[in-house]
């Protein structure tokens, strides 16, 4: 028996509690080493685990621990060295293991539960992003709503489906039991029910508008929580057996067509405003979210939006209808003008032609009679035949001259005139008849007035005598003076004529015309009516005057025609009034002087026409004969024929003119032939016909033959001078009477 | 001196006289402004032709009224020319008689247009006899060493 170390158990012959120990240690030593296997399964399903180092380490201090227990397992019998030794090794390292994780653990656990705490963390604000998911997915449903419900709104141009339209979507999106629209009155002082959601028609309910609740809503454009049992929301018999809805107002701003101003759109404090109420099913617990009421805010401003556009369509559609009817009328209107005025220039044509050419007879033949055999008394009645009749060609003629000056187709004929004639012409004129009035009239030439001067004669004349006559027939009694100077610079800014700026120059002068009458005067205020056509003054003194009252008008236009100004002054009734016209003339050039035939005295033996070769063809000897001395005598080269043969046989390229007695049998017959002589027009000679009328058919007569002129006889040396000279300078002359 | 300013003045009242009376127009008066140093005679010249021609043509117009079966166009050829000839020199009555004969040649009223002829022949002769004498007036005035005073 050899002698052992290990300590004798202190129950060696215990079996029962050895067996419980040893099985014991087996489970132990299972359950260490299962552990970390389980571990090591689980940490490798759940890869998020970060500490597996620690994980090592605890499994090795179970292993070990097991490894351990399992070692004890031998220890319980008789065990060898070897034995001893492994358990020592193992308890060793398992010491150091275990050791080494519970140091480790310590620093491990804090971190473990931070990690509880993110989650914890992590799971409050998932919660949180879920809640505001929520909202803004309501907020953009909303949004849907409100696009839709203004894209229906919109939609239309007129009022009442917009209104409906609201209604009806509102209702739907919001599902309200009602909705309705309440519009002010014509009065302004009540509210009627116009519109609403269920009910198809709607009576006539009215609220008077200045209820509380009523200006509670209209003072602000928020939409407002109202009481169900206000007069707006009780529209309709309670459905619901508990809880009638909540209702909601708001205000729609309605713009009245006549304020709609584009810079106060905002605040306007006679606005009116219509009322919507909304109200939410009843018997719904149903509460008004924000989102609701800002939806109603936004639908009811569109709905504003919406109305005003409508207005503004109904008003310009109301214009342009309005601007059609006008267009109408004016065009009706001015296809009456024109046919008025298509009338006027037809009846003026007529009037010209028929009234004349009778006119001219009754003149003719007047004139004719005057020159027979008459009694004392035919004569008289005689010349009041003629006078009558040129007062009526006369009128004819200012009538005919004053359309003609309108259409402004009216040119002046300027020639060369002796103005101072002009001035005594005039005053010959008028001197009988101002001597039967007993009117004394005097005539004032300046010193510095131009004698000869370029202008229209006639008009001239026309004017002037319009002037003086119209003093003399308003004058009973006093005196009438004419004064006629050339206007200076001064004296041409006129107060009177603010827009007249004459301006003068070396070849132009104006000349100033004052008729001072003192006679019965006119009225300040009446005389710029005196210049209008037709009109006359209403004075009883003037009832009984003749006169169309177109006399003052036609002189008004000539007087523009030549670039001047009329105008009248008068110091009221009684005092009398003078007459002032400004005209424009020019002056000629020195070198025209000594040609022009102002000279009344007739040249003798000045040859005007050295050398013309000229050509007469009369079968009236005597006529031949004088019309030959009367060229002879302004220095012509004269041949005289007698008929027409011995007329084409005679002339040559070098006759220069051919005077051609058209009372001649064969007369036009001669020009005919000499058409055909010469082909070339400016190798045949001016043919001028001799005619002793000058009437239209014998003018058509010459004309058609091809003649360059025709002049009457007799005619007078001075008168054929002018003659010639128009003819050699125009090559045609066809006005020479 | 004196017998030159008188037979002036007569010649002046004289031709004054004919031309108030309506023998004589302003175209005589033309005619005279013709007359000049190189047509001295210009106005009896043409007053002689007119003699002449007026007593041809007077003496046609009494031959185409005698006849059977009358020539109206004729005759108011004749009258035509005479007319212009007439106003030609200033003849006015003459040429007034003229117009009335042409109207009743146009009328074919044979009563008129002789009663027209003989009225034409009186003008004529008045206003003959009056030139003479007023040619003879101007040729006294003239070898009376004046001049003839041109009419105003």
């Amino acid at each position: 028996m050899e002698s052992c170390n290990c300590i004798e158990p202190q129950w060696p012959a215990e079996e029962l509690l050895m067996k419980y120990q040893y099985i014991s240690d087996f489970f132990i030593a299972l359950a260490y080493f299962s552990i970390p296997l389980e571990l090591i399964y689980f940490v490798k399903k759940s890869s998020v685990f970060p500490y597996r180092w620690v994980l090592v380490q605890f499994g090795a201090f179970i292993v070990l621990c097991g490894a351990t227990h399992l070692i004890n397992l031998w220890t319980f019998s008789m065990h060898s060295r070897t034995v001893a030794v492994v358990m020592t090794i193992s308890k060793v390292l398992t010491a150091v293991v275990s050791c080494a994780t519970a140091l480790m653990l310590v620093h491990i656990i804090p971190d473990l539960l931070s990690v509880k705490t993110r989650e914890l963390f992590l799971k409050n604000k998932a919660a949180e992003l879920d809640r505001e998911m929520g909202l803004i997915r309501t907020q953009e449903e909303t949004g849907r709503h409100v696009r839709m419900l203004t894209h229906e709104i919109r939609s239309t141009l007129d009022r009442h489906t917009i209104l409906k339209t609201t209604l009806v979507e509102l209702g739907r999106t919001l599902a309200l039991e009602e909705c309705a629209l309440w519009m002010p009155t014509r009065t302004g002082l009540e509210l009627q029910l116009s519109y609403t959601l269920r009910q198809q028609n709607p009576v006539g309910y009215t609220v008077p508008i200045q209820l509380p609740v009523i200006n509670q809503v209209f003072s602000s454009n928020r939409a407002m929580k109202i009481s169900p049992n206000s007069p707006v929301a009780r529209i309709r018999p309670i459905a619901g057996k508990y809880m009638p809805g909540e209702v909601v107002a708001v205000r729609v701003p309605l713009l009245h067509l006549s304020n709609f101003q584009i810079n106060d759109w905002p605040e306007l404090s006679t606005r009116r405003y219509a009322l919507m109420v909304l109200m939410l099913p009843s018997d719904s617990a149903r509460q008004w979210h924000v989102h609701e009421l800002e939806l109603v805010e936004v639908v009811a401003d569109q709905v504003a939006v919406a109305l005003s556009h409508a207005a503004i369509l109904e008003e310009s559609m109301r214009a342009r209808d309005l601007l059609m009817e006008q267009n109408v009328a004016l065009d009706h209107a001015r296809r009456e003008a024109e046919t008025a005025i298509r009338a006027r220039n037809d009846f003026l044509a007529v009037m010209n032609h028929e009234m004349r050419t009778p006119m001219h007879a009754i003149i003719a033949l007047s004139s004719l009679l005057q020159e027979t055999e008459l009694t004392p008394e035919q004569r008289l009645m005689v010349e009041t035949i003629l006078k009558s009749s040129n007062l009526l060609v006369t009128l004819i003629n200012d009538v005919l001259d004053l359309s003609r000056l309108e259409d402004g187709s009216l040119q002046l004929d300027l020639g060369t005139f002796n103005l101072h004639a002009v001035f005594w012409e005039v005053l010959n004129l008028i001197k009988p008849v101002a001597s039967v009035k007993k009117l004394h009239v005097t005539l004032n030439l300046a010193q510095d007035l131009p004698e000869c001067v370029i202008g229209d004669e006639k008009r001239l004349m026309q004017t002037t005598l319009n002037v003086v006559g119209n003093a003399v027939k308003f004058s009973k009694e006093g005196s009438i003076s004419i004064t006629a100077f050339v206007a200076k610079s001064e004296s041409l800014r006129d107060c009177r004529a603010p827009d007249f700026f004459p301006v003068t120059s070396d070849d132009h002068f104006y000349l100033r015309v004052q008729v001072k009458d003192s006679g019965q005067g006119i009225n300040p205020q009446e005389i710029p009516k005196l210049f209008t056509k037709f009109a006359q003054t209403q004075t009883l003194a003037t009832r009984n005057s003749s006169g169309s009252g177109l006399g003052l008008a036609i002189c008004k236009r000539f007087v523009n025609l030549m670039e001047g100004h009329i105008w009248i002054e008068s110091e009221g009734l009684g005092k009398g009034c003078t007459v002032i016209f400004i005209v424009k003339l020019r002056i000629p050039e020195r070198s025209n002087e000594s040609k022009s035939p102002l000279l009344p005295k007739a040249n003798h033996g000045q040859s005007s026409f050295p050398g013309l070769k000229v050509l007469v063809l009369d079968d009236n000897g005597v006529s031949r004969m004088v019309t030959q001395g009367l060229l002879v005598h302004l220095g012509c080269d004269v041949t005289a024929v007698s008929s027409s043969d011995e007329c084409l046989h005679m002339v040559s390229q070098e006759h220069k003119v051919l005077f051609i007695d058209v009372c001649m049998p064969d007369g036009f017959e001669a020009a005919v032939r000499l058409h055909e002589k010469f082909t070339k027009h400016h190798e045949r000679p001016l043919i001028v016909a001799l005619a002793g009328n000058t009437d239209k058919v014998t003018k058509e007569n010459c004309m058609r033959v091809g003649m360059d002129g025709v002049i009457l006889k007799p005619v007078s040396v001075d008168k054929m001078r002018s003659v010639l000279s128009d003819l050699l300078e125009h090559w045609v002359l066809f006005d020479a009477m | 001196m004196d017998s030159v300013v008188l037979l002036q003045r007569q010649l002046v009242d004289y031709t004054a006289q004919l031309f108030n009376e309506g023998f004589l127009d302003d175209q005589f008066n033309q005619l005279q402004q013709l007359q000049d140093e190189s047509n001295p005679d210009f106005v009896v010249e043409v007053v002689t032709l007119f003699f002449e021609d007026s007593e041809r043509l007077l003496n046609e117009l009494a031959k185409a009224l005698e006849q059977q079966s009358i020539d109206y166009r004729k005759i108011d050829a004749h009258v035509h020319q005479l007319k212009g000839s007439s106003s030609s020199i200033g003849a006015q009555r003459v040429q007034k008689v003229c117009i009335a004969f042409r109207n009743y040649c146009e009328e074919r009223n044979i009563e008129g247009c002789q009663k027209c002829l003989q009225q034409v022949k009186n003008e004529y002769s008045l206003v003959k006899t009056k030139l003479e004498t007023l040619f003879k007036l101007e040729q006294q005035v003239l070898s009376a060493g004046g001049s003839i005073p041109w009419p105003m």
